[in-house]
């Protein structure tokens, strides 16, 4: 993909200075991609930050209002950007029909004093179109009403395609000239589609774009699978399955389809997750009645003992540094969270709530947090702690909801709620000061969420 | 871009639905093809064939149960598997695998460690009474094949269990 910031049509260039696409996303995913930059780079000035998000809980989300873009595709993208925002939390789109006018040309400023009537605080323009190589061509703008002037402008190039993934690559672009932090909506989830009676649930793996769109399957259904995590840095998945003989971690490339088992263990392994560095694989291994933690480097193929206990050690997940390792224990008792470090040795117990249990640790990607799921009083939550224990937040509480997994930006947690009863789970997703919660839409049954990386 | 499942994966997918199939047949005794023709609800449960899969679900009694979050061999759990013990040793040519089950009330991953403890205190429990190790395997399926489904414990206590699965020839 092509990538090229439109110059503001005011004197006073305002513009990101991100312009191009990381080498991955080049090479990676979709190919004919290219990025390339216009702007003289002295002409690029450092934006204001508009809304602070580590005020937590008191923000006020940013009014935005998303115009159609121009071109026959222009609507459906600006559709995409718009559900995109009404999940964000932080942004809040305005309804189309409160506009005060209709944008003819994406290009010149919208009419600052009336989009203030209702309100707006950013005018997103647009247009959709054909390149000279007939490739589709996106640009968009951002306006601050404050002001009138333009504070980021874009224009993409690419395979038609990939126009979902323009509208997430635009929503990325305002979302973080906005906020100040990454994006999130370039990003893929793996997950376990369910489907069939309860007593005899048909378990599938499967991938989706963040919003629920594009859903691919990746295993058959007629074996079980659970727990898939995605690789940081390679188009794998880790997942457990039910072969023969003992379950297993297996990786899987989603690509190739090609797919092994982790290690020669002497029983069933399960629980995995990558290394920040994508290079190793912890995971649970069950021995007699205890099961402790085990790393295996993907390389040298070599496995390492982390944890030695009576004690059943799952759900573990390294810190975004890769020095230390949160994972949950019966050790003491009842199922509590500890961290330790890389290497294992001792572990230090960071979960103290009266009656509560803790388990699925998962270490936010900005290391601040640490998301858990919580038993109490026959309830189970979704919430977040600092990792030493402190700044306890539920986030949701129910029946049941399960397995946290956080979005590559670290401000969001998807999750699973399961209803009980012959009914079956689905996907939810909040931000991490619990002011908002959104379904995530499968057609079927769905469970064990787990973001992948941002793609761009 | 296209999806393509390796052979050996077909092949490891092959076997789970070939397992699965026999472990389906022998929690439903009157599903199971072995023994006398006819054999149908209703009947008692002298109908079985001594030695026959449906002797030892009807006659002995598949499975255990557990207390919430434990893995304790209950005194009647405890009978159950002293049964069993003595069928197996007089039924020598089964090799026997114990499952391992968990109720929907905790966590996937804790609930497959907590089906694989449950699995090996009923296989331990056995092996002290003269079942040999070899003929004995264990797997855990967490809280992945409820057999009742329902909001509350009427149904969670009978996915509480450890079920004595026979197997055909030693693997």
């Amino acid at each position: 993909m092509r990538i090229t910031p439109i110059p503001s049509p005011r004197d006073h260039l305002m513009s990101d200075s991100k312009l191009l696409l990381s080498r991955r996303q080049m090479g990676g995913l979709f190919t004919g991609l290219a990025a390339s930059s216009l702007l003289p780079q002295g002409a690029l000035a450092q934006g204001t930050k508009y809304l602070d998000i580590r005020r937590g809980t008191n923000f006020q989300p940013i009014p935005i209002a998303v115009t159609n873009f121009a071109g026959e595709q222009g609507p459906a993208l600006s559709g995409i950007i718009t559900n995109n925002f009404a999940r964000s939390v932080f942004l809040e789109p305005l309804e189309p029909r409160s506009f005060p006018e209709q944008v003819s040309n994406p290009d010149t400023p919208p009419r600052a004093d009336a989009w203030r009537m209702i309100n707006a605080q950013f005018v997103v323009t647009g247009r959709v179109g054909r390149a000279a190589d007939g490739r589709m061509q996106t640009q968009f703008r951002l306006w601050d009403v404050a002001t009138g002037q333009q504070v980021s402008g874009q224009q993409y190039v690419t395979d038609p395609n990939n126009a979902r993934r323009v509208a997430h690559i635009v929503s990325d672009a305002i979302f973080a000239r906005i906020t100040g932090e990454k994006g999130f909506f370039d990003s893929r989830v793996v997950f376990i589609d369910e489907s069939g009676p309860k007593e005899h649930r048909s378990k599938r793996l499967a991938i989706m774009d963040q919003d629920g769109a594009n859903v691919r399957y990746l295993s058959g259904g007629d074996e079980l699978v659970v727990t898939p995590r995605f690789s940081p840095s390679s188009q794998d998945v880790a997942y457990m399955a039910f072969g023969k003989g003992d379950p297993r971690v297996f990786i899987l490339n989603i690509e190739t389809g090609q797919r092994e088992v982790v290690g020669n263990f002497p029983g069933m392994t399960f629980s995995p997750r990558f290394s920040p560095d994508g290079q190793k694989v912890i995971m649970s291994l069950s021995q007699g009645s205890s099961s402790n933690l085990f790393t295996m480097d993907l390389r040298s193929r070599a496995t390492t003992r982390l944890t030695d206990t009576a004690a059943i050690d799952t759900s573990p997940s390294f810190s975004p540094d890769g020095s230390q390792i949160v994972f949950e224990s019966d050790r003491g008792g009842t199922q509590q969270i500890y961290v330790t470090g890389a290497g294992g040795g001792s572990a230090k117990r960071i979960s103290y709530s009266d009656g509560a249990r803790y388990s699925t640790p998962v270490w936010s990607p900005k290391g601040d947090f640490i998301a858990f799921t919580r038993q109490k009083g026959g309830s189970f939550g979704i919430g977040v702690m600092k990792p030493d224990g402190s700044g306890e937040r539920i986030i949701t509480e129910g029946y049941h909801n399960e397995g946290p997994t956080w979005a590559p930006n670290g401000l969001y947690v998807m999750f699973f709620r399961d209803p009980g009863g012959s009914g079956g789970p689905k996907i939810f997703m909040a931000d991490v000061f619990g002011r908002g919660e959104f379904p995530v839409p499968t057609q079927s049954y769905g469970s064990d969420p787990a973001w992948g990386p941002l793609l761009s | 871009m296209t999806f393509m499942i390796s052979a050996r994966a077909l092949k490891i997918v092959a076997a789970l639905s070939i397992g699965l199939a026999m472990a389906a047949c022998s929690k439903n005794p009157n599903e199971d093809a072995n023994g006398a023709g006819g054999f149908g609800s209703g009947l008692g449960a002298g109908a079985a064939t001594p030695g026959s899969q449906q002797d030892f679900v009807v006659n002995v009694g598949d499975r255990i149960f557990f207390e919430s979050d434990s893995t304790e061999l209950t005194s009647t759990a405890q009978a159950t598997l002293d049964k069993q013990a003595r069928w197996l040793q007089q039924y020598g040519q089964y090799s026997i695998a114990v499952e391992g089950h968990a109720d929907e009330r905790g966590t996937r991953e804790y609930n497959f460690a907590l089906g694989a403890r449950r699995a090996e205190a009923a296989k331990s429990y056995l092996a002290a009474r003269g079942i040999p190790a070899s003929r004995l395997r264990t797997i855990s399926y967490g809280k992945e094949r409820p057999v009742a489904v329902c909001n509350d414990i009427s149904c969670w206590s009978q996915n509480r269990r450890a079920v004595t699965v026979l197997g055909g020839a030693n693997s």
